[in-house]
Protein backbone atom coordinates (compact mmCIF):
# COMPACT_ATOMS: atom_id res chain seq x y z
CA UNK A 1 0.00 0.00 0.00
CA UNK A 2 1.12 3.91 -0.17
CA UNK A 3 -0.17 7.04 0.04
CA UNK A 4 -0.60 7.27 -3.62
CA UNK A 5 -3.88 9.43 -4.28
CA UNK A 6 -2.52 11.17 -7.48
CA UNK A 7 -3.85 9.32 -10.22
CA UNK A 8 -4.98 10.95 -14.36
CA UNK A 9 -4.41 14.29 -15.19
CA UNK A 10 -3.27 14.54 -11.43
CA UNK A 11 -0.60 12.61 -11.36
CA UNK A 12 0.74 14.15 -15.14
CA UNK A 13 0.39 17.94 -13.31
CA UNK A 14 2.64 16.61 -10.27
CA UNK A 15 5.11 15.40 -12.70
CA UNK A 16 5.69 19.00 -13.98
CA UNK A 17 5.63 19.85 -10.29
CA UNK A 18 8.00 17.68 -8.47
CA UNK A 19 10.39 17.93 -11.98
CA UNK A 20 10.30 21.92 -11.53
CA UNK A 21 11.27 21.38 -7.67
CA UNK A 22 14.04 18.83 -8.79
CA UNK A 23 15.40 20.92 -11.88
CA UNK A 24 15.41 24.32 -9.89
CA UNK A 25 17.45 22.30 -6.79
CA UNK A 26 19.55 21.35 -9.30
CA UNK A 27 20.25 24.57 -10.50
CA UNK A 28 20.78 26.32 -6.23
CA UNK A 29 22.97 23.28 -5.38
CA UNK A 30 25.43 24.43 -8.13
CA UNK A 31 25.56 20.51 -9.97
CA UNK A 32 24.25 22.22 -13.35
CA UNK A 33 28.12 23.72 -13.53
CA UNK A 34 30.24 21.61 -16.09
CA UNK A 35 33.59 22.19 -13.75
CA UNK A 36 31.56 21.41 -10.25
CA UNK A 37 30.93 18.02 -11.62
CA UNK A 38 34.39 17.17 -13.41
CA UNK A 39 35.87 18.81 -10.33
CA UNK A 40 34.05 15.99 -8.39
CA UNK A 41 36.13 13.11 -10.01
CA UNK A 42 39.38 15.18 -9.59
CA UNK A 43 38.43 15.14 -5.87
CA UNK A 44 38.55 19.15 -5.87
CA UNK A 45 34.66 19.98 -5.60
CA UNK A 46 32.90 17.94 -3.22
CA UNK A 47 29.40 19.64 -4.13
CA UNK A 48 27.74 16.97 -5.87
CA UNK A 49 29.02 14.30 -3.18
CA UNK A 50 27.71 16.20 -0.32
CA UNK A 51 24.23 16.75 -2.83
CA UNK A 52 23.93 13.03 -3.50
CA UNK A 53 24.89 11.85 -0.17
CA UNK A 54 22.55 14.17 1.74
CA UNK A 55 19.87 13.15 -0.36
CA UNK A 56 20.48 9.25 -0.07
CA UNK A 57 20.52 9.39 3.64
CA UNK A 58 17.17 11.55 4.31
CA UNK A 59 15.50 10.36 1.41
CA UNK A 60 16.33 6.96 2.74
CA UNK A 61 15.24 7.09 6.04
CA UNK A 62 12.32 8.84 5.36
CA UNK A 63 11.38 6.43 2.45
CA UNK A 64 12.22 3.76 5.43
CA UNK A 65 10.08 5.13 7.70
CA UNK A 66 6.72 5.55 5.46
CA UNK A 67 7.77 1.65 3.78
CA UNK A 68 7.79 0.03 7.63
CA UNK A 69 4.21 1.92 8.27
CA UNK A 70 3.14 0.22 5.38
CA UNK A 71 2.93 3.46 3.55
CA UNK A 72 5.13 3.35 1.02
CA UNK A 73 6.81 0.75 -1.49
CA UNK A 74 10.02 0.01 -2.67
CA UNK A 75 10.83 0.47 -6.42
CA UNK A 76 14.14 -2.05 -6.90
CA UNK A 77 15.92 -1.96 -10.24
CA UNK A 78 17.11 -5.82 -10.83
CA UNK A 79 20.84 -6.74 -10.08
CA UNK A 80 21.90 -7.42 -13.24
CA UNK A 81 25.79 -7.18 -12.44
CA UNK A 82 26.67 -7.39 -15.98
CA UNK A 83 24.53 -4.90 -17.43
CA UNK A 84 25.07 -2.88 -14.48
CA UNK A 85 28.65 -2.89 -14.28
CA UNK A 86 29.52 -2.01 -17.58
CA UNK A 87 26.64 -0.17 -17.70
CA UNK A 88 27.79 2.91 -15.08
CA UNK A 89 31.84 2.09 -16.54
CA UNK A 90 30.53 3.50 -19.81
CA UNK A 91 28.45 5.79 -17.95
CA UNK A 92 31.46 7.36 -16.19
CA UNK A 93 33.34 8.14 -19.28
CA UNK A 94 30.14 9.81 -20.67
CA UNK A 95 29.58 12.01 -17.44
CA UNK A 96 33.16 12.95 -17.39
CA UNK A 97 33.46 14.18 -21.67
CA UNK A 98 30.01 15.54 -21.72
CA UNK A 99 30.12 17.53 -18.35
CA UNK A 100 26.88 16.50 -16.92
CA UNK A 101 25.06 13.19 -16.11
CA UNK A 102 21.60 13.16 -17.90
CA UNK A 103 19.25 15.41 -15.53
CA UNK A 104 22.07 17.85 -14.63
CA UNK A 105 22.59 18.06 -18.45
CA UNK A 106 18.88 18.76 -18.86
CA UNK A 107 18.89 21.57 -16.16
CA UNK A 108 22.60 22.66 -17.16
CA UNK A 109 20.80 23.41 -20.90
CA UNK A 110 17.68 25.42 -19.66
CA UNK A 111 20.01 27.93 -17.88
CA UNK A 112 22.02 28.59 -20.85
CA UNK A 113 24.34 25.92 -21.91
CA UNK A 114 24.76 25.01 -25.54
CA UNK A 115 27.28 22.15 -24.75
CA UNK A 116 24.50 20.69 -22.55
CA UNK A 117 22.22 21.14 -25.58
CA UNK A 118 24.56 19.38 -28.22
CA UNK A 119 24.81 16.63 -25.28
CA UNK A 120 20.98 16.56 -25.09
CA UNK A 121 21.27 15.65 -28.83
CA UNK A 122 23.69 13.09 -28.33
CA UNK A 123 21.31 11.25 -25.30
CA UNK A 124 18.81 10.83 -28.07
CA UNK A 125 21.19 9.17 -30.44
CA UNK A 126 22.72 7.12 -27.30
CA UNK A 127 18.94 6.20 -26.73
CA UNK A 128 18.35 5.45 -30.00
CA UNK A 129 21.24 2.99 -30.43
CA UNK A 130 20.32 1.25 -27.28
CA UNK A 131 17.04 0.71 -28.69
CA UNK A 132 18.07 -1.35 -31.95
CA UNK A 133 20.70 -3.45 -29.71
CA UNK A 134 18.24 -4.12 -27.07
CA UNK A 135 17.62 -7.79 -28.51
CA UNK A 136 21.46 -8.29 -28.62
CA UNK A 137 21.81 -6.84 -24.94
CA UNK A 138 18.56 -8.85 -23.49
CA UNK A 139 19.76 -12.44 -24.49
CA UNK A 140 23.51 -11.66 -24.10
CA UNK A 141 24.16 -9.03 -21.34
CA UNK A 142 20.91 -8.94 -18.86
CA UNK A 143 21.07 -12.27 -17.86
CA UNK A 144 24.59 -12.32 -16.99
CA UNK A 145 25.01 -12.25 -13.01
CA UNK A 146 21.49 -11.33 -12.64
CA UNK A 147 20.22 -11.23 -9.20
CA UNK A 148 16.71 -10.01 -8.96
CA UNK A 149 15.48 -7.10 -7.09
CA UNK A 150 18.48 -7.86 -4.61
CA UNK A 151 18.75 -5.02 -1.51
CA UNK A 152 21.68 -4.61 0.98
CA UNK A 153 19.59 -6.15 4.07
CA UNK A 154 18.91 -9.17 2.18
CA UNK A 155 23.13 -9.66 0.54
CA UNK A 156 24.65 -8.99 3.43
CA UNK A 157 22.13 -10.91 5.97
CA UNK A 158 21.89 -7.62 8.46
CA UNK A 159 18.35 -6.44 9.62
CA UNK A 160 16.92 -3.20 8.02
CA UNK A 161 17.83 -1.13 11.09
CA UNK A 162 21.29 -1.77 10.66
CA UNK A 163 21.74 -1.31 7.33
CA UNK A 164 20.05 2.32 8.11
CA UNK A 165 22.06 2.78 10.62
CA UNK A 166 25.12 1.98 8.09
CA UNK A 167 24.47 4.22 5.92
CA UNK A 168 24.15 7.42 8.27
CA UNK A 169 26.86 6.27 9.56
CA UNK A 170 29.27 6.40 6.68
CA UNK A 171 27.43 9.48 5.10
CA UNK A 172 29.22 11.45 8.62
CA UNK A 173 32.25 9.47 7.61
CA UNK A 174 32.38 10.88 4.26
CA UNK A 175 31.90 14.23 5.00
CA UNK A 176 34.27 14.19 7.85
CA UNK A 177 37.08 12.93 5.43
CA UNK A 178 35.33 15.70 2.83
CA UNK A 179 35.98 18.40 5.62
CA UNK A 180 39.48 17.37 6.09
CA UNK A 181 40.14 17.33 1.85
CA UNK A 182 38.91 21.00 2.25
CA UNK A 183 40.40 21.83 5.06
CA UNK A 184 43.82 20.56 3.26
CA UNK A 185 43.39 22.38 0.20
CA UNK A 186 42.73 25.71 1.63
CA UNK A 187 45.75 25.68 4.37
CA UNK B 1 25.29 39.49 -9.99
CA UNK B 2 24.60 37.23 -6.43
CA UNK B 3 25.95 34.10 -6.07
CA UNK B 4 22.50 31.79 -6.32
CA UNK B 5 24.08 28.63 -4.84
CA UNK B 6 22.57 27.17 -1.53
CA UNK B 7 24.18 24.84 0.56
CA UNK B 8 24.79 21.50 -0.87
CA UNK B 9 23.99 20.00 2.46
CA UNK B 10 20.69 21.69 2.18
CA UNK B 11 20.06 21.24 -1.21
CA UNK B 12 20.90 17.62 -0.80
CA UNK B 13 18.21 17.14 1.91
CA UNK B 14 15.36 18.64 0.14
CA UNK B 15 16.10 16.39 -2.90
CA UNK B 16 15.70 13.42 -0.31
CA UNK B 17 12.50 14.84 1.27
CA UNK B 18 11.18 15.53 -2.62
CA UNK B 19 12.03 11.47 -3.29
CA UNK B 20 10.43 10.78 0.16
CA UNK B 21 7.42 12.54 -1.38
CA UNK B 22 7.14 11.15 -4.95
CA UNK B 23 7.50 7.68 -3.23
CA UNK B 24 4.55 8.24 -0.62
CA UNK B 25 2.11 10.77 -3.26
CA UNK B 26 2.98 9.24 -6.49
CA UNK B 27 4.39 5.79 -5.62
CA UNK B 28 7.25 6.97 -7.82
CA UNK B 29 11.40 7.09 -7.81
CA UNK B 30 13.14 10.33 -8.82
CA UNK B 31 14.69 9.05 -12.44
CA UNK B 32 15.71 10.69 -15.64
CA UNK B 33 16.83 8.28 -18.49
CA UNK B 34 13.96 6.00 -19.16
CA UNK B 35 12.23 9.45 -19.94
CA UNK B 36 15.17 10.54 -22.26
CA UNK B 37 14.89 7.06 -23.98
CA UNK B 38 11.21 7.73 -24.19
CA UNK B 39 11.61 11.04 -26.00
CA UNK B 40 14.91 9.14 -28.39
CA UNK B 41 11.79 6.68 -29.77
CA UNK B 42 9.84 9.91 -30.51
CA UNK B 43 12.83 11.75 -32.28
CA UNK B 44 13.00 8.20 -34.22
CA UNK B 45 9.64 8.01 -35.18
CA UNK B 46 10.89 10.33 -38.54
CA UNK B 47 14.25 9.00 -39.40
CA UNK B 48 13.19 4.93 -38.63
CA UNK B 49 9.20 4.88 -39.70
CA UNK B 50 6.61 4.89 -36.83
CA UNK B 51 6.17 1.14 -37.38
CA UNK B 52 9.93 0.56 -36.96
CA UNK B 53 9.49 2.57 -33.43
CA UNK B 54 6.42 0.45 -32.58
CA UNK B 55 7.44 -3.48 -33.03
CA UNK B 56 10.88 -2.32 -31.79
CA UNK B 57 10.79 -4.53 -28.45
CA UNK B 58 12.52 -1.70 -26.28
CA UNK B 59 10.18 1.05 -26.76
CA UNK B 60 7.21 -1.13 -27.02
CA UNK B 61 7.70 -2.72 -23.63
CA UNK B 62 10.23 -0.76 -21.50
CA UNK B 63 9.87 2.99 -22.68
CA UNK B 64 7.35 3.82 -24.63
CA UNK B 65 7.59 7.28 -26.45
CA UNK B 66 4.62 8.70 -24.39
CA UNK B 67 3.43 11.92 -22.22
CA UNK B 68 3.41 9.94 -18.92
CA UNK B 69 4.89 10.26 -15.74
CA UNK B 70 8.06 10.23 -16.77
CA UNK B 71 8.43 12.17 -19.40
CA UNK B 72 6.42 14.91 -17.80
CA UNK B 73 9.05 15.25 -15.18
CA UNK B 74 12.10 15.93 -17.47
CA UNK B 75 9.79 19.14 -19.06
CA UNK B 76 9.80 19.89 -15.38
CA UNK B 77 13.16 19.77 -14.86
CA UNK B 78 14.08 21.86 -17.58
CA UNK B 79 11.07 24.04 -16.76
CA UNK B 80 12.18 24.06 -12.98
CA UNK B 81 15.97 24.73 -13.90
CA UNK B 82 15.35 27.59 -16.42
CA UNK B 83 13.13 29.35 -13.38
CA UNK B 84 16.37 29.29 -11.00
CA UNK B 85 18.38 30.87 -13.87
CA UNK B 86 16.26 33.31 -14.68
CA UNK B 87 15.41 34.38 -11.20
CA UNK B 88 18.97 34.52 -10.00
CA UNK B 89 20.04 36.50 -12.97
CA UNK B 90 22.28 33.80 -14.20
CA UNK B 91 20.45 32.57 -17.30
CA UNK B 92 23.39 33.24 -19.92
CA UNK B 93 23.99 31.54 -22.91
CA UNK B 94 27.88 29.91 -23.25
CA UNK B 95 29.30 26.71 -23.83
CA UNK B 96 33.21 26.19 -22.62
CA UNK B 97 34.49 26.23 -19.33
CA UNK B 98 37.05 26.75 -17.37
CA UNK B 99 38.07 22.62 -16.71
CA UNK B 100 37.37 22.10 -20.55
CA UNK B 101 39.20 25.21 -21.92
CA UNK B 102 42.74 24.46 -19.98
CA UNK B 103 42.61 20.96 -21.65
CA UNK B 104 41.27 21.29 -24.61
CA UNK B 105 41.55 24.59 -25.67
CA UNK B 106 38.61 27.47 -26.40
CA UNK B 107 37.49 25.85 -30.12
CA UNK B 108 33.57 25.71 -29.58
CA UNK B 109 33.07 23.40 -32.18
CA UNK B 110 35.45 20.62 -30.22
CA UNK B 111 33.76 21.69 -27.07
CA UNK B 112 30.29 20.78 -28.96
CA UNK B 113 31.23 17.82 -30.38
CA UNK B 114 32.74 16.11 -27.68
CA UNK B 115 29.73 17.12 -25.64
CA UNK B 116 27.76 15.11 -28.20
CA UNK B 117 29.71 12.18 -28.08
CA UNK B 118 29.77 12.08 -24.69
CA UNK B 119 25.66 12.05 -24.69
CA UNK B 120 26.00 9.40 -26.92
CA UNK B 121 27.60 7.24 -24.63
CA UNK B 122 26.17 8.50 -21.70
CA UNK B 123 23.00 7.31 -22.16
CA UNK B 124 23.91 4.43 -24.04
CA UNK B 125 25.69 3.74 -20.55
CA UNK B 126 22.40 4.89 -18.89
CA UNK B 127 19.92 2.68 -20.68
CA UNK B 128 22.21 -0.20 -20.66
CA UNK B 129 22.68 -0.29 -16.36
CA UNK B 130 19.20 0.52 -16.48
CA UNK B 131 19.48 4.20 -14.38
CA UNK B 132 21.38 7.15 -14.16
CA UNK B 133 22.56 9.20 -11.04
CA UNK B 134 19.47 9.98 -10.08
CA UNK B 135 17.04 6.68 -10.85
CA UNK B 136 20.57 4.42 -9.37
CA UNK B 137 22.59 6.66 -7.83
CA UNK B 138 20.40 8.69 -5.83
CA UNK B 139 16.60 6.20 -6.07
CA UNK B 140 18.13 3.11 -5.98
CA UNK B 141 20.92 3.90 -3.13
CA UNK B 142 18.15 5.10 -0.82
CA UNK B 143 16.88 2.33 -0.99
CA UNK B 144 19.69 0.26 -0.44
CA UNK B 145 19.14 -1.26 -3.64
CA UNK B 146 22.19 -3.10 -4.65
CA UNK B 147 22.11 -2.16 -8.27
CA UNK B 148 22.31 1.10 -7.26
CA UNK B 149 24.77 1.48 -5.18
CA UNK B 150 27.01 -0.96 -7.63
CA UNK B 151 25.99 1.82 -10.38
CA UNK B 152 27.14 4.75 -7.86
CA UNK B 153 30.70 3.34 -6.99
CA UNK B 154 31.75 1.92 -10.84
CA UNK B 155 30.38 5.20 -12.42
CA UNK B 156 32.95 7.27 -9.96
CA UNK B 157 35.49 4.81 -10.25
CA UNK B 158 35.01 5.26 -14.31
CA UNK B 159 35.15 8.75 -13.71
CA UNK B 160 37.87 8.79 -11.71
CA UNK B 161 39.94 7.59 -14.17
CA UNK B 162 38.45 8.98 -17.37
CA UNK B 163 39.01 12.81 -16.29
CA UNK B 164 42.90 11.64 -14.78
CA UNK B 165 43.45 10.57 -19.16
CA UNK B 166 41.00 13.71 -20.35
CA UNK B 167 42.16 16.35 -17.99
CA UNK B 168 45.24 15.27 -16.39
CA UNK B 169 46.82 17.44 -14.27
CA UNK B 170 46.71 20.00 -16.84
CA UNK B 171 43.83 21.51 -14.38
CA UNK B 172 45.78 21.66 -11.45
CA UNK B 173 46.35 25.13 -10.49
Amino acid sequence: MHLAFLTGTGLLWSAIGFGLIFGFLLHRGGVTDFNVIVRLFQFRDFTVLKVMMTAITVGGVGVALLHGQDLAQYHIKPANLLAVGLGAAIFGVGMVLLGYCPGTGLAAMATGRLDALAGLAGMIVGGIAYALTFDWVAANILPVGAYGKLRLPELLGLPEWVCYAGLVVMTIGVFALVRKAEAKKKA
Amino acid sequence: MKNPRWNPYLVGALIGLLSVFTFALVNKPLGMSTGLAQAAGACAMPILGADQVATNSYWAKIAKPNWDYGTLFLVGTVLGAFLGAWLSGTFKFATDSEVWTRSFGPSKTKRLVAAFLGGIIILYGARLADGCTSGHGISGSLQLAVSGWLFFIVMFASGILTAKLLYGRSTQA
